[in-house]
């Protein structure tokens, strides 16, 4: 891109350096050349002009988490749709879970993912690799190569590593090449034939239910592995208060650990699943609500790092189905930013710190250059107006799976427009 | 006999000297355990002994009279190859009725414990018994129970003492010394009872050691042995003079420890790209057997200005005749006596 851009007229939010002022941005080749009150007298003339009209301009999102289909789910989704969902959410760059078929545990299909990619991706995709052969949760993936082919992270996706061994030898393999180990924590055994939280809504409703030691558990001896092992330890998504107040401590004791939530673990809580709504099924499952407040107050205070969308598309087949039966997961790349924007109409956290938990500490995590407005970074934004009332509507959805837990609700905030790297992927209509 | 035995509180026996010639040095040892029970000096004093065997078994004429009339029991719980044949070659050159005791065919498959079968061994009077055992204190349980010396050949994760005296020879002879010189072991130290061997020798004998292996591969509070950690080959080889490969067996690089054999030669291996940033006369070394293509490439292991590997088995024989006749007079004869 050797094309000059002028964003001008924005309202500035870098996390990075707390930075909220009117200003401007100038683009070149790709990359943030110079921010601030640059064009004061007009934009230079070698320049095309985005006129952001007051709005904000902010650092693309980084998405540490999302299902792309590619490779053999590509009825539920492909990288061509799910990266446009991505863009249309505000988000820039997206790490592409492993739970792909076959697992994304080989050097080739890594590459295979990030040729895919650079061929119809529209924003920066990621690959990450799984932690065990098969997501098995036996034997550990060629953790050193895979870095080298690309991999940002490692991860088994939806699956825990029961045998702590395993996890043991992983962390402390990895600890080497300084990769970064992404677990989901539940104890299948505890989770058992469990599909909702465990209490009194899974009661009346006759569903197995879920404890919240089922994560917390797992959590806490994982925290205690990464203690012994040193390593990069994220827990993908947690849901409970006891695993906040788990992660409070360890992060205390200094250990190299970071976590995440998928927005539906501060938005909803288990009653959403009301009449056996097979879109509310999640994994880990929706919560009470006062593990809903938990979480809330663990993004405010900042022991939950970051955000992240956990898009799990599926087709109406696998969610048109008995509570028990149906898939697991939510669609969410389209979602993710208009519902954290809802903790910062509510006071719960501040813009800056809404991007710092979806762009900077992402972009920290996976040590990318990204997640800031910072001259010489990735000409990566997202442009949005955080007050324009909307409802979401699953069926316009870019993504190729509509299984939203979000659909019709009201929202306030829209994102305009969505830029990688200089080229706008994004404009709203 | 008429041995006087003195048995201390650790269990380490040993016996009074029958008889000391002028040109021969007390080794008040009954038993070969470990390298912890060896002094420097008498470290050297067995290494120089051996120089005289290694002599010796040039020589086409190579039999010997020091240990004739004596039984030798080799007792094999783990399969072996070269050590078995060189413990057996060692006692007959020394001129030892050498028995060979291997688990297939024994009572142990029968479910005899390791203590009724060493005192039924025992009961037979040999002189020494050679043991090896998949687990770690089996010798040193062994000693405790038999009027004979034992020699460990090998238990567990714990010890192989005369594989360290052999890799200590294999040096010495070839550089001069051990004093001062930086030795990388490198591979499955986890595991390696050869590693251990050699991190107790070489640090008594004033050499610097490193070990170098992905964290899976090594125990807990391993830098509290006196060595150098590193995980990463090119920072563990830097100006080594010696670099011992460990081998790696199969079933742990499948994903348990390693991840692959592909992954564990790209950072692991021994070629030659990773070899350069040792010292440019730096001495390959291997315990044996070696797996080409995993822990070592072929080009390197076959380098015969580098490859020290088949000295060392060569060394092996020597060093266990000067343990076993060490051991069993409970001296060391002179190296200019043995030699005569």
């Amino acid at each position: 891109m050797a094309e000059n851009i002028a964003f001008t007229n924005a309202r500035l939010l870098d996390p990075a350096s707390g930075t909220d002022i009117p200003g401007d941005v100038l683009v070149k080749n790709g990359a943030i050349a110079d921010i601030g009150s640059l064009f004061a007298n007009g934009a230079p003339d070698d320049c095309s002009i985005v006129d952001c009209g007051g709005h904000c301009l902010a650092p693309g999102l980084i998405d540490m988490m999302a299902t792309l289909g590619e490779p053999g789910r590509e009825h539920k989704e492909t990288i061509a749709t799910g990266t446009q969902a991505a863009a249309a959410g505000g988000i820039t760059t997206v790490v592409a879970s492993p739970d792909t078929r076959p697992i994304m545990d080989e050097i080739a299909l890594v590459e295979f993912l990030d040729r895919q990619a650079q061929a119809s991706g529209v924003i920066n995709v990621l690959p990450s690799a799984s932690i065990t052969k098969g997501m098995a949760g036996t034997e550990m993936t060629e953790i050193g190569l895979l870095t080298e082919a690309g991999a940002a992270l490692f991860t088994d996706g939806y699956r825990s590593i029961s045998n702590p061994q395993v996890l043991r030898r992983a962390l402390s393999y990895a600890s080497h090449f300084d990769a970064l180990i992404s677990h989901h924590t539940e104890v299948p055994e505890l989770a058992g034939d469990g599909v909702m939280n465990d209490g009194e809504t899974a009661t009346r409703l006759g569903l197995g239910g879920i404890p919240n030691i089922a994560e917390t558990i797992m959590l806490e001896r994982d925290l205690r592995i990464t203690e012994l092992t040193g390593g990069r330890y994220h827990a993908a998504s947690i849901s409970t208060s006891e695993s906040v107040a788990a992660m409070r401590v360890a992060k205390d004791k200094g250990l190299r650990v970071t976590c995440g939530v998928a927005p539906y673990h501060f938005s909803l809580n288990e009653y959403e699943v009301g009449h056996y709504r097979t879109f509310t099924k999640v994994s880990p499952p929706l919560r009470s609500e006062a593990d809903r407040e938990a979480i809330v107050a663990g993004l405010a205070d900042g022991t939950i790092d970051i955000i992240a969308s956990h898009h799990r598309p599926e087709d109406p087949e696998a969610k048109r189905l008995p509570f028990a039966q149906a898939a697991y997961g939510a669609a969410g790349l389209e979602t993710m930013f208009l519902i954290g924007l809802e903790l910062y109409h509510k006071g719960q956290l501040s813009l800056l710190d809404l991007l710092a938990r979806m762009a900077l500490r992402p972009a920290d995590i996976l040590g990318l250059p990204q997640g800031r407005l910072a001259r010489g970074a990735p000409a990566d934004m997202v442009i949005f107006n955080p007050d324009t009332p909307a409802r979401i509507d699953a069926a316009a959805f870019q993504s190729k799976s509509k299984n939203s837990p979000f659909d019709q609700r009201p929202v306030q905030g829209k994102v305009l427009r969505t830029v990688v790297g200089g080229v706008t992927v994004f404009e709203a209509e | 006999m008429g041995v006087d035995v003195v048995v201390d509180r650790l269990g380490e026996t040993y016996s009074e000297p029958l008889m000391t010639s002028s040109a021969a040095t007390p080794f008040p040892h009954r038993h070969l355990l470990g390298i912890e029970y060896l002094s420097p000096d008498e470290i050297s004093a067995l290494l120089d002994l051996s120089d005289a065997y290694v002599d010796l078994n040039r020589r086409p004429e190579k039999k010997l009279s020091r240990m004739r009339g004596r039984t030798q029991i080799n007792l094999f719980f783990e399969t072996s190859t070269r050590t078995k044949t060189s413990f057996e070659l060692a006692g007959k050159r020394l001129g030892a009725d050498v028995i060979n005791m291997s688990v297939e065919g024994s009572a142990i498959k029968k479910g005899e414990t390791l203590i009724d079968t060493a005192m039924t061994l025992n009961a037979m009077q040999p002189d020494a018994m050679v043991i090896r055992h998949s687990d770690s204190g089996a010798a040193d349980l062994l000693s405790q129970k038999v009027n004979g010396s034992v020699i460990n050949a090998g238990d567990g994760s714990h010890a192989h003492p005369t594989q360290a005296l052999l890799d200590a020879l294999t040096i010495r002879r070839r550089l001069g010394r051990l004093q001062g010189l930086t030795v990388a072991i490198c591979g499955d130290i986890l595991h390696s009872r050869v590693a251990r061997s050699n991190i107790q020798l070489l640090n008594k004998m004033g050499a610097l050691v490193r070990v170098v292996a992905p964290p899976t591969l090594l125990p807990a509070a391993v830098d509290r042995l006196g060595v150098e950690v590193h995980h990463d080959m090119v920072a563990g080889l830097k100006n080594a003079d010696i670099v011992m490969m460990l081998r790696l067996q199969s079933e742990r690089m499948k994903g348990a420890f390693v991840p692959s054999i592909r992954e564990y030669f790209r950072y692991y291996g021994l070629d030659r790209d990773k070899l350069a940033h040792a010292n440019p006369d730096a001495l390959i070394m291997h315990p044996g057997p070696m797996n080409r293509g995993v822990e070592i490439d072929t080009e390197v292991a076959d380098d015969i200005n580098r490859s020290v590997i088949r000295e060392q088995v060569e060394m092996g024989v020597a060093v266990r005749m000067a343990c076993l006749d060490a051991l069993v007079h409970q001296e060391l004869v002179s190296p200019t006596e043995a030699r005569a």
